[in-house]
């Protein structure tokens, strides 16, 4: 099977965006193109599980298994988004031109985030990150308000701030493999094979400076300012796409690389990344008490989990590197529920003041589950499949007798769980004012993309389809050297 | 040709590397608009000439390559797409007020500048030194940090993304040096990038000035923990 098929189908359909037709060609095209790119990538992953790799270019284009995982995600979630906009966007804007516009934009950055597993050499997959960022300003800013530009320029200013550092890391990581690649071509598997033979002096640089690049736009804290703004200003089909798979898309290429600087003497890069991830865990669950506004609650718990899975990755056993896995699937699943049912919400009450959203159970009994659910699930309840992933991070942790890492953690978890859980409960179960009054009705494309968005959530909670088990088995592989 | 020997390449190219430092000066201390521009401009042409001299002994195809990509999107592309899509208003701005003063400004940029100096030397060191390296990498890291020192010091739209892109253009002088054979695929690909960079920017700095009426994008300041909605 040829990969390129996969990126190349949004960009049709970004083609078919910019036909002056009414926005129903637009966001048809964007549906059919992502259901399309799903389909495509499940078979991607049913034969990576029977070979173990696809490749299509030799050294340029192929994925192995924990590629074909984050393309799964990024394909389902960009699924249920684009099933969410239809109904969701009309309430925007009905300027048909503005649609075709954001649908564009929307086709593009999904394209961006689906090259980023797929390309095999590390500086073309800082262009594709670079990418991933340069088509989701527009979005992030579409509403046009004072916030949501500020937001966007934020998100701009600090992400490709971030960008331009990682890019001198990318160049010093070069320098450092290209005398030790013997006639080989310079891709991801050759500089996990060089890694012990490369000058520490430049992979220490180089960890440190993609370090600070890339953790600008995977949200660590403290470069974590623009996140909560973007995630919250984006409309909540973007936030989805921000916020469940973006993250987790530039997350994966520090992951890659982990491996790479563990080699490194005079660094302790495991060190670093359960220091690191444990500063953003902790940061964000006490940011998460004192938020007002519910898309910030969930934009929160994102540089949260970021934290939490850059810990387990920092843990280094085998279980370790499973349970990171196994929370980078979970969380990007969940954490898009989240954001439709936050969308939701948005949309009924049409304020994303958490104060003055109260009672939403009477006013809209499914949004109110949706929420309710969507809030036990991200903050690590039973029996949804975040807890499962958090469960077996900590016995990861224990196993690998980091005892401080493991106190930290468990606290932490249990401050974010509690901090989400209480504003969940004032917007769903609080008494409200005044009698509330529904702003608009929920579209019965919002309700279809909740719910198809809620079955990974509860099923893999309750159990992983053994196909898939053996898929993160292999995507952990990948994390170890 | 002694010409063109080895030391007066080396020489020539230390001089390019001056002017490369100077420029990064300017973006971060010129108020006029168009000024600020035009360092960006000479900053983009030094760099590609500093990749023709290195490219000329002994002789690297990839380095012309960079050099022709650069002198073609940089100082001509860029500021055409910027007009195209910014428009006039915003391009003859001048900046009243900045975050520190200039002289204060310069000074810090000055620190920063010997900075780079000392993170570099041991990266130096670590590879033995060949003349170019002493004189590209230093000053490609001085680029990085006076390109990020602008962005937060300056507070109107143009000028960040300047330092943006002067960030990226520091990035690059150290580039030509360190990794000479980057696959020109990635080089293209970069520069496409940057391409999409200014667009987007563009547009979106558009916007802001049409709907909030102002492109000092340092006074917007509403996105906050307590903020009200």
């Amino acid at each position: 099977m040829n990969l390129l098929i996969i990126p190349a189908l949004p960009i049709l359909a970004a083609l078919i965006c910019g036909i002056p037709v009414g926005w129903y060609v637009a966001a048809g095209a964007t549906l059919l193109s992502s259901i399309a790119t799903l389909l495509l990538s499940l078979e991607s992953a049913f034969i990576v599980l029977r070979c173990g790799k696809i490749v299509s270019i030799p050294n340029w284009i192929s994925i192995d298994a924990l590629g074909v995982l984050i393309l799964v995600l990024v394909a389902f979630v960009s699924t249920t988004a684009s099933i969410f906009s239809w109904g969701y966007m009309k309430q925007e804007t009905t300027e048909s031109k503005k649609l075709r516009l954001y649908y564009a934009n929307l086709n593009l950055f999904i394209f961006s985030m689906l090259a980023v597993p797929m390309i095999q050499e590390p500086n073309l997959t800082w262009i594709a990150v670079e990418l991933t960022t340069l088509f989701s300003i527009l979005l992030v800013g579409f509403k046009n308000t004072q916030e949501a530009l500020e937001a966007a320029w934020k998100y701009m200013l600090l992400t490709l701030m971030g960008a331009a550092i990682a890019l001198l890391g990318f160049l010093i990581l070069f320098w450092a493999a290209r005398t030790n690649l013997n006639g080989n071509a310079y891709t991801w598997s050759t500089l996990s094979l060089i890694a012990s033979k490369m000058h520490p002096e430049l992979l220490k640089t180089a960890f440190i400076l993609i370090l600070i690049g890339f953790g600008a736009k995977v949200g660590f804290v403290p470069l974590h300012t623009w996140l909560p703004d973007a995630h919250s200003q984006a409309p909540s089909p973007v936030c989805a796409l921000l916020s469940g798979i973006e993250t987790t898309t530039i997350l994966y290429v520090i992951l890659k690389l982990l491996p790479v600087f563990e080699a490194a003497k005079g660094i302790d890069a495991l060190l670093w990344a359960r220091a690191v991830g444990l500063i953003s865990l902790g940061c964000a669950a006490f940011l998460l008490i004192q938020v007002k506004d519910f898309k910030r609650l969930f934009a929160f718990s994102t540089v949260e989990h970021m934290g939490i899975i850059f810990t387990a990755a920092g843990l280094g056993l085998s279980s370790g590197h499973l349970a990171t896995i196994m929370q980078i699937v979970t969380h990007a699943v969940t954490k898009s529920f989240c954001f439709y049912a936050a969308g939701a919400a948005l949309l009924i009450t049409g304020t994303r003041q958490i104060s003055k959203v109260k009672g939403l159970i009477h006013l809209n009994p499914f949004t109110g589950i949706a929420l309710l659910i969507g809030g036990l699930a991200i903050a690590g309840a039973p029996p949804f499949a975040v807890f499962i992933s958090e469960f077996s991070i900590v016995k990861a942790a224990i196993l690998a007798k980091h005892w401080v890492t493991v106190t930290l953690l468990v606290l932490f978890i249990i401050t974010a769980f509690f901090g989400v859980m209480s504003h969940i409960n004032t917007m769903v179960f609080g008494r409200p004012e005044s009698p509330p009054v529904a702003k608009h009705p929920l579209p019965l494309t919002c309700k279809i993309s909740m719910v198809l968005a809620i079955v990974p959530v509860i099923v893999f909670g309750l159990y992983i389809p053994a196909q898939l088990y053996e898929l993160l088995k292999m995507a952990a592989l990948a994390l170890s050297h | 040709m002694s010409l063109l020997s080895p030391s007066v390449i080396n020489n020539l190219n230390a001089l390019t590397g001056g002017l490369f430092l100077i420029a990064a000066f300017g973006i971060v201390a010129t108020r006029q608009m168009l000024g600020c521009l035009r360092f960006y401009v000479a900053q983009s042409v030094a760099l590609a000439v500093s990749a023709f001299l290195l490219g000329l002994h002994p002789f690297s195809r990839h380095l012309m390559e960079v050099c022709i990509i650069t002198i073609i999107s940089k100082p001509i592309l860029i500021p055409w797409v910027l007009k195209k899509t910014m428009g006039k208003q915003v391009y003859t701005r001048r900046e009243i007020s900045q975050v520190l003063n200039i002289p204060t400004s310069l000074l810090i940029a000055m620190v920063l500048a010997i900075l780079a100096y000392f993170l570099a030397t041991p990266l130096i060191h670590a590879t033995g030194d060949s003349r170019a390296i002493v004189v590209n990498l230093p000053i490609g890291l001085a680029g990085v940090l006076l390109g990020t020192y602008t962005l937060a010091v300056r507070r109107e739209a143009l000028p960040q993304l300047l330092g943006l892109l002067a960030m990226e253009n520091g990035a690059f002088f150290a580039g030509i040096v360190i990794a000479p054979d980057l696959p020109a695929i990635a080089e293209l690909a970069v520069t496409f990038d940057v391409l999409i960079l200014a667009l987007v920017v563009g547009v979106l700095t558009k916007a802001i000035a049409k709907h909030i009426g102002t492109t000092e994008v340092g006074e917007l300041a509403s996105l906050k923990e307590d903020a009200s909605l």
